[in-house]
């Protein structure tokens, strides 16, 4: 696994996590994803393009989210607007969060789209690898998927370097 | 004071909107994008604006162009995700005052506020 690109989503998870809703966020093992199918039933996705191309998604239970989306916008969100609105800007932070650490590499962002449903399926773009990082905090487990490539090199990011695969 | 604040989360403009009516600021106007931003400027003069990066139909740093453009001269104060310097030195060419990086706390957020009015105060 790449380090250096896994840790920028893991360090903006827990800074977000900590500062925006004052819950501390513990990292699991990060896997690469062998299916599309999303984590849990809410997924808060954005792009990047630049020299970086694909998306992350943050992917929580829906008892988590609105335990989280409580904390986060301080009331219930019986409407599911409101509760697509705070995982999107929860998403939005963790991905200008994670992309201000790329080293040398200039990316934008995406609006936020959140999609809502059980067994939903988030397709990666064509040459990335996907890697969930599983979360838990005081509200329940949920997870920051990215599916990621240098444009220039079209390597994929996340997965497994040949140097690291020999360490 | 007037506050016009733009940003295209809900939440995100619920928050800012709580540290702003703490601060004391009650007259507070919303809008979810640049576009909607540039119409509501008709009916509310603001005394600073609170403006995001990334937004639908026209972002923060269009819209700070465009505010800048037309010769209105009150604070901006960019609070956005974009952290990145080049970013940054990007946003204060188009005529952005300071600067907030998502996440933020209250605190952050007011002490860049205070800053910006002061520094205009004294100018």
């Amino acid at each position: 696994m790449d380090t250096n690109i896994v840790l920028p989503f893991i360090r903006a998870t827990r800074d977000i996590f900590e500062m925006m809703l004052q819950l501390e966020a513990e990292a699991g093992e990060p896997t690469v994803k062998q299916s599309g199918k999303a984590s849990h039933d809410i997924s808060g996705i954005i792009g990047f393009t630049g020299d970086v191309e694909g998306a992350v998604v943050l992917s929580f239970p829906e008892a988590t989210a609105q335990r989280v989306c409580a904390i986060f916008t301080g009331s219930e969100c019986a409407e599911q607007e409101d509760l697509c609105d705070a995982i999107g800007e929860l998403t939005n932070m963790i991905a200008g969060s994670a992309k201000a650490q790329f080293k040398d590499r200039k990316a934008s962002i995406s609006c936020p789209s959140v999609v809502i449903g059980a067994d939903h399926v988030v397709h990666s773009k064509k040459g990335t690898v996907c890697v969930q990082i599983p979360f838990t905090c005081d509200c329940g487990e949920f997870a920051v998927e990215f599916a990621i490539k240098n444009v220039d090199s079209g390597t994929p990011t996340g997965a497994a370097t040949p140097a690291a695969a020999t360490n | 004071m007037k506050v016009l604040l733009v940003d295209d989360s809900k939440t995100m403009r619920n928050i800012q909107k709580g540290i702003l009516t703490q601060m004391g600021y009650t007259e507070i106007e919303e809008a979810c994008d640049g576009l909607d931003a540039l119409s509501k400027l008709g009916s509310f003069q603001p005394d600073i604006l609170l403006v995001d990066w990334n937004m639908p139909n026209m972002d923060g740093l269009t819209f700070v162009k465009e505010y800048r453009s037309k010769g209105n001269k009150k604070p901006v104060l960019m609070v956005t995700t974009e952290a990145e310097k080049s970013r940054v030195i990007e946003a204060i060419k188009a005529g952005v005052n300071n600067y907030v990086v998502k996440p933020f706390t209250p605190d952050l957020l007011q002490q860049r506020i205070e800053e910006t009015l002061a520094r205009l105060a004294a100018a």
